[in-house]
């Protein structure tokens, strides 16, 4: 394989992976602070339409971006109700927001269906770096979502160590009652998390539908939400770990080109599922201590009550 | 001030009560439901409308009905096992089109001279043996590895939809199809018998419904049923009574698979007779089978009326997809609605609202 073709993969692996690491990086938002949210597939197909219908009508992909964003984060407010105000069955809640999500972006979007998007967002070139050979136009040529989730990943990162805030979030999924002793409100901080999942689903969307493919198809996510769920655990809850897991999962999507002329395509659209199972055995074995699961996860929480 | 509290009562949830509150969530969902098709334009009411007499209000609607809860039944059947168990099983779809694949290979590979009696009971346990191939590796991973079952049962229906697509296009593909994506039609005795001039392919609806009180025995009555039970309330007693709850695991999602598998027989060998999209083969049963499950409070017995709902539900959706221009994802809309008030409303099952005096007052 010439160099060409290895940047070309590579280039390819970090757009493909953006919307995993966004998605990522919000149900890790989520479960840090206990809440388990099943419902990425539906946050991030509302996401999705979302920013392609906005950034059609206004042509700013920017507010595009924006209203994936809001989008995400209205239907996580569901997610949130359900499941830290009525104390709902978390699993349940997530896939009945996955459907809700779906169907909600199947209605909303049949009138994009085949609308090619004018307002996109354009790559931009770091200066110097972009000239790497190799490294430059895979890492330094790429659109600005790029970057912005990059520097999100180290802004959670240090949030969730490095503050107060993130004690508090953290303690609030690993022992609310402790938390709850120690005059943290639990709920509120469980709300706020969920809302900040959503949000980042609903931008990982975004990326979706304005960047990666950019048009409106229905059933355009794939799936995406659930390897994000994976992915989670594959990172061991950790935000910089993230990274290496959605570039190697976006390198299993940008490897499907690669292979097209020896393997049928079918067996070639399988591999992101067949690996995300395979993430799940190996973020088992390696998740111990820091990386392991938060100890209230999936456990509503229920003041007063033991 | 007199403000409003909610006070915990586990005593509540009486089935009577619980019976209650599942209608009213029921309502509640429908009339969400219709504040969203108001939204998008659409008259909610001539909409519902719509919905119901697509589905109940003519003999050629019940037909339809009746043939759409026949996959709901068996897959919502096998769901209550799994759920049961709290082993979330949420493969149905691709459990149901492994089955379809495994019944649709012993069709094409049977020899033409056996006789009906022989083909359709074969056909039914090589659908069922398919279903539970494809349940038993979510429920071996989980119970050897602790893979969580959602996510691996999960992305098994991408893959078998894959495959099911790989076999249409590719070594499976009829020579008499014409160029699409079919597979050879089902020998006669290969296909199922269906009532009168309606599709209702009869075999399957009465394994359906002999199946789903044989559940509710297995979980009421006998050993494994308990060890099912005990199983998903709490796995560390289990494990101090003596149970094995990984061989469980497996058993429970590998049946629960083989019933989905079951209702893939019945599409392949009832409705179409041949293999085809994945799509066509199931319009989204596995995940309806969800929502039927739970609207039966895992009680199998209470999925056929829960079954024969949402079949209901399905037929007046196309019915309003045709008349009204809604896409097929509206049904996915209302499925959600329904699936979200439905727990929602545990809430009241556990808490009753009661006033109380302000602190202090």
């Amino acid at each position: 394989m010439n160099a060409g073709l290895w940047a070309d993969t590579l280039s390819r692996s970090c757009a493909a992976g953006t919307p995993l690491l966004l998605g990522t990086l919000g149900e890790i938002c989520a479960e840090r602070a206990g809440v388990l949210n099943l419902g990425v597939e539906g946050m991030m197909a509302v996401g999705a339409v979302a920013g392609f219908g906005t950034a059609a009508a206004t042509g700013s992909p920017w507010l595009g971006l924006a209203a994936a964003a809001a989008a995400g984060a209205a239907l996580s407010v569901v997610h949130a109700v359900v499941t830290v105000a009525l104390k709902a069955n978390q699993i349940v809640s997530g896939i009945a927001l996955t459907m809700l999500g779906l169907g909600l972006s199947g209605v909303w979007g049949r009138s994009y269906v085949g609308t090619p998007l004018a307002a996109r967002f354009g790559a931009c070139q770091l200066p110097l770096l972009g000239d790497i050979p190799l490294l430059g136009p895979a890492f330094f040529r790429q659109d600005p979502v790029f970057y912005l989730a990059l520097l999100l990943t180290a802004a959670i990162s240090f949030l969730l160590w490095r503050t107060r805030w993130g004690i508090t979030v953290r303690s609030v999924g690993e022992n609310p009652l402790a938390a709850d002793a120690a005059g943290v409100d639990v709920a509120r901080v469980r709300f706020l998390c969920v809302a900040a999942g959503g949000t980042l689903a609903g931008l990982a969307g975004g990326y979706l539908s304005l960047v990666y493919i950019p048009s409106w198809i229905e059933g355009m996510t794939a799936g995406r939400g659930w390897i994000v769920i994976a992915l989670t655990i594959f990172a061991g809850w950790d935000p910089r770990r993230a990274v290496l897991g959605a570039l190697l999962f976006g390198g299993i999507d940008a490897a499907q080109y690669l292979f097209q002329a020896w393997v049928p395509p079918n067996f070639l659209k399988m591999l992101p599922y067949l690996a995300t199972i395979l993430a799940l055995l190996a973020g088992r074995r390696t998740a111990h201590g820091e990386h392991s699961a938060p100890v209230a996860l999936g456990l509503p929480y229920r003041k007063g009550e033991r | 001030m007199p403000r409003l509290g909610f006070v915990p009562c586990e005593h509540l949830a009486t089935p009577r009560r619980a019976a209650a509150v599942t209608l009213a969530a029921l309502a509640a969902g429908v009339l969400l439901a219709s504040v969203s098709f108001a939204f998008m334009g659409v008259n909610p009411v001539s909409a519902l409308t719509r919905i119901f007499a697509g589905s109940f209000g003519s003999l050629y609607g019940w037909g339809e009905t009746v043939t759409k809860a026949i996959p709901l039944a068996l897959a919502g059947t096998g769901l209550c096992l799994a759920f049961q168990g709290r082993m979330w099983n949420i493969g149905a779809e691709g459990q149901l089109l492994c089955g379809a694949v495994a019944a649709t290979g012993l069709a094409l590979a049977a020899p033409d001279a056996l006789p009906a009696w022989l083909m359709i009971p074969l056909l039914f346990l090589a659908g069922f043996a398919g279903g539970a191939a494809c349940g038993a590796v979510p429920g071996w991973l989980k119970a050897r590895f602790r893979v969580n079952e959602v996510i691996s049962s999960l992305m098994l229906n991408y893959i078998c939809a894959e495959l099911v697509q790989y076999l249409v296009y590719g070594p499976w593909k009829g020579r008499q199809q014409f160029g699409f994506p079919y597979t050879n039609n089902f020998s006669a005795a290969a296909t199922l018998p269906v009532l009168g001039a309606t599709r209702i392919h009869w075999p399957t609806m009465v394994l359906a419904a002999l199946l789903a009180p044989a559940a509710h025995w297995l979980l009421t009555r006998t050993k494994m049923g308990f060890e099912i039970r005990v199983m998903g309330g709490n796995p560390v007693a289990a494990r101090y009574a003596g149970m094995d709850p990984r061989r469980t695991a497996v058993l429970v999602m590998a049946l629960s698979g083989g019933l989905a598998g079951l209702a893939g027989t019945g599409e392949v060998a009832g409705i179409h007779h041949h293999l085809t999209y994945p799509w066509s083969i199931s319009s989204g049963y596995g995940y309806s089978a969800i929502i039927v499950a739970w609207v039966a409070r895992l009680d199998p017995l209470l999925v056929l009326p829960a079954a024969l709902f949402f079949g209901g539900i399905l037929v007046g959706g196309d019915a309003i997809q045709t008349s009204m221009h809604l896409p097929g994802s509206a049904i996915n809309l209302f499925n959600g609605i329904i699936l979200m008030c439905l727990i929602a409303g545990e809430f009241f099952l556990r808490y009753r609202p009661r006033w109380r005096a302000e602190a202090g007052a």
